[in-house]
């Protein structure tokens, strides 16, 4: 098991390489650049600011010379400076970004999990049931309403009408006067709503998942001679049924690592929140190469990461995968 | 105690379908008696698994529908059982063993644990005695070291092992009634010769009644007491194995025997029975078996031909025959051996 995850983790460094080449030449083929950007309406800038601006970027070399600089340098994990005014480190950018966008990803993962993993059971257990059709609209419902358009009658309900709930941002103006269980309190006030939100519109895919899966092991041989043995229905769900069909989920979650750190555009602009989506979308709009290719990076490594993760979770979780 | 143990009586099941509903079952009756084995043999799809599946209530529920009928244990309808009670006869006074031993067992949970279930659920010991009591048990069906075998997952085992622990389940509780579900199809012949050597030696042991549902009519010959044939959700005869085999009165089972193998005919071309099974969602009334019948088609013949200047054997098309009996416990429903034999009483 050590030397599969060992090898698997030598193997991401060859992909990684691969999949930075491709983001760095289509980066560079998107039209416009940092410079371009940054001077095109600024009357004052002269051709030689321009030129001066490119060689200080190190955009005046040839394309090859630099992505092998930006692997030379990847390779001390050193992200590089951000192209934008402020000019700090993309690793420092991107670390202060991910907490926020990290909280509520887990956060409307784990509800995800919590909700629709019993609707899933429950509605393939009773199947055709009042309640499996019930879910069924409710789960559709929220897969198929924009998230924007819930989300503004959602702030307009509770933050404007009722009062409730803050509509944006993740701290009140008083946030830093406030003593540990305020700013607990208030971070979870500003966070409800976005996280509901996200959870209610990914509810849709794992219930339905669940529900197929535990239909598709409910006609098992396996669960009949459970029957036979006399257990009762409910040992027969949850000792026999449950385990092989939660199984599959392992994979999914494996999947949605990178997902964790990669924040949704429309919704951290909506509820203004200052998360990774935020931060990539700047990026690419200001074409700030070593700021996309950082997270890109990280992406990348994530999505293998996951994905090992997910192999040998399912290897732990399934005697036929530890063994065989 | 006198009387069966186990009583099936005019058993109906039907299926509802997207196509309509299709019956499954037109009304079977069998009994068994204590330590007696009963062969039900019959084709694929003619009802012999739904017989065995509703004495345990394991049909899946919709699409199975039992319109009718009872299912006596030791004078009891199960039928009317509640779940609960119904999960209490399940596994200790009657047992399955299934026919895909690949499949029938729970691929996550060791087959230890399997075996040791049956145990607990009857709360018949702790968890601990459970486990020893299974590896006990899967010693005495012949898994070759249990207590290895017992910690192991059923992926590491062949399908006779995996065969053998079902049977240790099923066993486990010293039930008065098997069903083994064509408990040998699937495997291998050498090891379907273990297995019934098993079965045997069990069934000795324990002195418990076996309903035995297979397709092959060597398995039967060779270990069940009585043998009843079943064509299209019907019982057209039963009788005690031997009488069966020497005399048998339907034409479906003439068929069936004249269709094994190494009869000495001496005739290179195995004979088969023409025509197919109708389809169940669309059975006309009459005999089942009247469109493959040899002795309803040549009464066809004759009438058509001239020779006869009436359908004798119009009823065939008409009425479904009762079963009649033609011999002390040899019964067969048909229409033309009770008109040429006639005597038996319905």
């Amino acid at each position: 098991m050590l030397r599969f995850i060992v090898r698997r983790l030598l193997l991401t460094i060859p992909l990684l390489v691969g999949i930075s080449l491709i983001s760095f030449l289509m980066i560079h083929l998107a039209p416009g650049g940092p410079i371009s950007i940054a001077t095109d309406l600024n009357p004052r800038a002269t051709a030689d600011a321009r030129a001066r601006l490119e060689k200080y970027y190190g955009l005046d070399r040839p394309l090859h010379v630099q992505y092998a600089r930006w692997l030379e340098r990847m390779a001390t994990l050193d992200f590089g400076d951000s192209f934008s005014p402020d000019g700090r480190p993309v690793a420092q950018k991107i670390r202060e970004r991910i907490p926020i966008t990290l909280t509520i990803n887990v956060l409307s993962m784990g509800l995800i999990l919590l909700v629709a993993i019993p609707i899933g059971i429950y509605s393939a257990v009773h199947r055709g049931s009042l309640f499996d059709r019930a879910s069924t609209v409710f789960v559709f419902t929220g897969f198929s309403i924009p998230t924007f358009w819930l989300a503004l009658l959602l702030m307009i309900l509770f933050g404007v009408k009722l009062g409730w709930l803050p509509i944006s941002g993740i701290g009140s103006l008083d946030y830093q006067s406030l003593g540990l269980a305020g700013k607990i309190a208030d971070r979870a006030r500003h966070l409800l709503l976005p996280v509901l939100l996200a959870g209610f519109s990914g509810l849709a895919g794992m219930s339905r998942y669940m529900r197929s899966n535990m239909l598709e092991v409910i006609r098992q041989d396996y669960i009949a001679s459970a029957r036979a043995k006399g257990l009762p229905e409910r040992k027969v769900v949850y000792r026999h049924a449950m385990r092989n069909a939660v199984l599959p989920v392992i994979t999914i979650l494996g999947l949605s690592v990178p997902d964790l750190l990669g924040g949704s555009v429309i919704f951290e602009t909506i509820f203004a929140i200052p998360g990774m989506g935020q931060l990539f979308y700047q990026g690419v709009m200001s074409r700030d190469y070593p700021l996309i290719m950082g997270i890109l990076t990280i992406g990348a490594f994530l999505t293998l990461l996951g994905n090992l993760l997910a192999d040998v979770g399912y290897a732990l979780a399934d005697p036929r995968i530890r063994q065989g | 105690m006198s009387g069966p143990l186990l009583a099936i009586r005019d058993l109906r099941v039907d299926f509802a379908t997207e196509k309509g509903t299709v019956r499954a079952l037109f009304g079977v009756s069998l009994s068994i008696d204590p330590g007696e084995t009963v062969g039900l043999v019959g084709e694929s799809g003619c009802g012999k698994s739904v017989t065995a599946l509703s004495i345990l209530r394991l049909l899946p529920s919709p699409p199975a529908i039992v319109r009718g009928g009872e299912i006596l244990l030791r004078g009891e309808n199960l039928l009317d059982l509640p779940e609960k009670r119904m999960c209490e006869v399940r596994g200790k006074a009657v047992s399955m063993i299934f026919q895909e031993p690949m499949t029938s067992l729970n691929p996550v949970l060791t087959v230890g644990e399997q075996v040791a279930e049956v145990f607990t659920a009857h709360r018949e010991c702790g968890r601990r005695e459970a486990a020893a009591r299974a590896v006990s048990w899967l010693g005495k069906v012949r898994m070759p070291d249990p207590e290895r075998r017992a910690r192991e997952y059923p992926h590491q085992m062949s399908g006779g092992m995996r065969q053998r622990a079902m049977i240790a389940t099923a066993l486990a509780l010293e039930p008065s009634l098997l069903i083994a579900d064509e408990p040998t199809t699937a495997l291998d012949v050498t090891i379907q010769a273990q297995i019934m050597a098993l079965l045997q030696e069990m069934r000795e042991r324990e002195r418990m009644a076996v309903l035995l549902i297979t397709h092959d009519l060597g398995v039967v010959h060779d270990f069940a007491d009585r043998t009843a044939i079943m064509y299209l959700g019907r019982i057209v005869e039963i009788a005690p194995t031997k009488g069966l085999f020497s005399d048998p009165i339907h034409p479906y089972t003439q068929g069936l025997l004249a269709s094994l193998p190494g009869k000495g005919t001496g005739t290179a071309r195995l004979s088969s029975i023409p025509g197919a099974v109708p389809d169940l969602s669309s059975v006309p009334p009459g005999c089942p078996f009247a469109d493959r019948c040899p002795y309803r088609q040549a009464a066809l013949d004759r009438f058509r031909g001239g020779a006869d200047s009436r359908d004798s054997l119009g009823i065939c098309d008409r009425e479904d025959p009762p079963l009649f009996e033609y011999a002390p416990g040899h019964f067969a429903a048909c229409h033309y051996q009770r008109a040429m034999r006639g005597g038996g009483a319905s």
